[in-house]
């Protein structure tokens, strides 16, 4: 059921992304879309009642039986999706600032010299 | 661009200190605790940023220009990539060989120390680098582009 | 000589990085260096031939760590892909010279094969993942690299088209892995086959297919492609025309539907699968084909072939596939695969290179609207020469290559008992002919108007390169031909595709 919504949330952001207007609405769409796939990761590794998978020095190694720890592996690919949608953030961004400086206007309606 | 108001530059000045210092430790302790390479350069960039937004684009010019800030984004990578390519030279064939670990550490048990897990405080450093240096290097490029000017030259 | 994979991935980052620290002055030595490290490249991808090969990195065995997989496949996409960036990247060297930021522009293009190199040999869902994302923003900035009104409006498109992809294809990743609990695509595949819930493996397969389409710029995904390819810089069309859409889209969704998911008699959403690349596959080419030849604009024809040609290289899988799904036997089905799979590669080279000749004819005449051109064939003897090659090349005229892998996807077509695919792939290749006469016709033949009177040919080392690709689409054809080369570089893709989930047993077999 949580799984649908993130889908739902995807869904939200993707129509963001193609319907507005707006380049920057149209970037917090596609923003949106990472958060949903980000989230869905969190949850799969995510188990109720879990522990944190850090291990500290008084109980130490070995490893205390998985079932009882969130799985870690989730967590490290969301860390590394977000770096990757930090850096297509900041070219989307940056690349919306100079359409800006030569169009002045956000509007993608009225930024159209490409056609056919 | 002047910066903000006294009581801010003063706060910040001591603030910055910290926050500097923080981000070293979470960098130095990241394959101990929580953080590391990433989180680490977040907080280091995140202290110039808070520089240059109390004191202005002047003082971040003197301390962290933009080109040493590009020149310390590749040598963080750099170096990562030479961690990982020292390997060869210490007798095994492969990537991301734990050198250090293997060949000094591994005798004694000295887990949850700081000078343990070979390489990856290395790698930490190196990635704190990249990332704190190529974080900053966007705010402030794109802190200085202002709409409605005219293109300028980069 | 046997190269460790990850060289493949680490030796055009690290020159990526190196670049910058020199600055803009010395422009000399950044060419030099990025050519070398292309040149390197491309002989230890001629070295890596005829190898099966895991790596595992750091040693960590598989399914814990990360591991490489260099298999057919890879093997002809990662010589596709070197080929190709070398020449490009030999064509820089003149090409390059009216703009500003060289170290930019190259450190770009490094990370560009950085990615694609790394897609070709990842081993698990999510590197390919990440390396799918590291080419396409670097080709993101690449095509908004002049800062002017077109070309920031085609990158922001392809901006949002492609980062939708990306989400889309991350969807998946995570689907699967909560449904497998592995990332590694060997265990993830074998985990599949005993899969129960047959729902939630449709709907990432589905993720999958959207995303990848999207990245290939298959018809109902086509829009951002026309707009982009043209925008960027020549020597960066021909790479992303030429390799980027078929590493990122084509050989990551055959990667993932054959080696990954399978394609079986037994799955009956299999047969449904193929149908819907052989529509995606006929939709490109059929809709590609007839928008490209009202097209004035000579790198805008270009790209809408680009989509129609990527149709070919489905039709042909997709045949592939419905042969396999249908028990069919494995002799026809290799061909429609061998046929794809040869368009793709063939198409790398006539396509990149056709971009060239209209960088040559941009650089030399400042224009590249067909109208304004006209009787370049005496001024640009060179370009014209390798134009006409490639244009014949890519409406199928027999002895160049196009005509070979074209020839396959027919009989494969015929064979499999479609007559009406068939026709439609020669009336493709008809149209197609038809475009090209047109740019034959208004660039390089006609009257010479007066502002065209003092155009010279380019030299040096854009003449080199048009010159190698030009060699390479006379003389691909016998890659079919000739049986040794064949069975060295075709037939092992060919195998690695038809064996589909045999992919897994393998790679676990071979990183022990």
């Amino acid at each position: 059921m949580l799984y649908a919504l993130c889908f739902l949330l995807f869904m939200i952001g993707l129509y963001c992304a193609l319907v507005k207007k707006n380049m920057v609405r149209i970037v917090l769409g596609i923003v949106i879309m990472e958060y949903a796939v980000n989230i869905l990761l969190i949850m799969i590794g995510f188990r109720i009642g879990g522990e944190a998978p850090i291990l500290s020095p008084p109980q130490g190694l070995p490893l205390k039986t998985s079932l009882q720890s969130v799985d870690p592996l989730p967590q490290a690919l969301v860390l590394t999706a977000i770096v990757i949608s930090l850096g297509s953030l900041a070219l989307m961004v940056s690349i919306c600032i100079r359409t800006y400086q030569r169009y002045g206007t956000f509007d993608i309606t009225q930024i159209r010299r490409l056609r056919g | 661009m002047n910066g903000m108001t006294i009581i801010v530059k003063n706060i910040s000045s001591w603030i910055k200190i910290l926050i500097f210092l923080f981000g070293i430790y979470i960098t130095l302790f990241g394959h101990l605790t929580p953080g590391g390479g990433f989180a680490g350069g977040v907080i280091l960039a995140s202290s110039y940023i808070l520089l240059t937004l109390a004191f202005g684009k002047r003082v971040t010019d003197e301390n962290l220009p933009l080109w040493l800030a590009s020149r310390l984004d590749c040598i963080g990578a750099l170096l990562f990539l030479a961690i990982s390519l020292v390997g060869f030279l210490f007798g095994a064939s492969f990537f991301f060989y734990n050198f250090i670990q293997q060949k000094y550490l591994a005798q004694h048990a000295s887990d949850f120390h700081l000078v343990s897990a070979g390489t990856i405080p290395l790698s930490n450093f190196a990635i704190a680098l990249k990332v704190g240096a190529s974080l900053f290097m966007v705010f402030l490029v794109l802190s200085t582009f202002r709409p409605g000017e005219p293109a300028q030259q980069e | 000589m046997k190269i460790p994979l990850p060289w493949f991935v680490a030796i055009p980052l690290a020159a990526a990085f190196v670049l910058p620290m020199f600055g803009e002055k010395v422009r000399k030595t950044s060419l030099a260096i990025a050519n070398g490290t292309m040149a390197l490249l491309f002989l230890f991808s001629i070295f890596s031939l005829g190898r099966q090969d895991v790596y595992l990195v750091g040693r960590w065995t598989i399914p814990f760590g990360i591991n490489l997989v260099l298999d057919g496949l890879s093997e002809l996409l990662l010589l596709t892909v070197s080929v190709v960036s070398f020449a490009s990247m030999v064509f820089s060297i003149r090409y390059m010279q009216r703009y500003t930021g060289l170290s930019k522009y190259l450190s770009l293009f490094l990370l560009m094969v950085t990615g694609m190199n790394g897609v070709v040999l990842s081993g698990d869902l999510f590197n390919l993942f990440v390396f799918l994302e590291i080419a396409s923003i670097a080709s993101y900035a690449l095509v908004g690299f002049g800062c002017e009104h077109e070309e920031l409006e085609a990158s922001f498109k392809y901006m949002v088209l492609g980062s939708v992809a990306s989400m889309f294809i991350l969807f998946g990743v995570a689907m699967l892995y909560g449904m497998t609990g592995h990332l590694n695509m060997a265990y993830v595949s074998q985990a599949l086959q005993g899969a129960s819930l047959r729902l939630p493996v449709v709907f990432a397969l589905a993720m999958f297919l959207a995303g990848f389409s999207l990245k290939a710029a298959l018809v109902p995904f086509h829009a951002w492609l026309p707009d982009a390819h043209p925008a960027a810089p020549a020597p960066i069309s021909a790479m992303l025309s030429g390799v980027l859409i078929k590493t990122l889209g084509i050989y990551a969704l055959v990667r993932v539907v054959f080696n990954v998911f399978g394609v079986s008699p037994e799955q009956d959403w299999s047969i449904h699968l193929s149908w819907l690349l052989i529509t995606l596959g006929v939709l490109s080419m059929v809709i590609g084909v007839f928008l490209a030849v009202g097209q004035w604009d000579f790198k805008r024809l270009l790209a809408y072939h680009s989509i129609s040609q990527m149709g070919y290289v489905v039709l042909g899988i997709g045949i592939g596939a419905l042969v396999i799904a249908q028990g069919g036997s494995h002799t026809w089905a290799a061909l429609a695969i061998l046929g794809g799979l040869f368009h793709l590669i063939n198409h790398a080279v006539f396509k990149s290179l056709l971009f060239l000749t209209s960088g040559s004819i941009e650089t030399a005449t400042g224009s590249r609207l067909l109208k304004d051109l006209g009787g370049l064939a005496e001024k640009l003897p060179l370009t014209r020469t390798t134009c006409t090659i490639a244009s014949a090349a890519i409406a199928g005229i027999p002895p160049f290559n196009g005509f070979w892998s074209k020839l396959l996807i027919v009989l494969a077509a015929v064979w499999a008992g479609h007559v009406w695919l068939a026709a439609v792939t020669v009336l493709v290749s008809l149209v197609t002919l038809i475009s090209f006469l047109k740019v034959q016709r208004y660039a390089f033949l006609g009257n010479t108007p007066a502002h065209l009177d003092s155009v010279k040919e380019n030299g040096g080392s854009m003449s080199w390169a048009m010159g190698f690709l030009a060699c390479l689409c006379v003389l691909m054809g016998l890659l079919l031909l000739i049986p040794d080369l064949k069975t060295t570089i075709l037939d092992p893709a060919v195998n690695t595709v038809l064996n589909g989930i045999q992919y897994a047993g393998d790679t676990i077999a071979n990183s022990r």
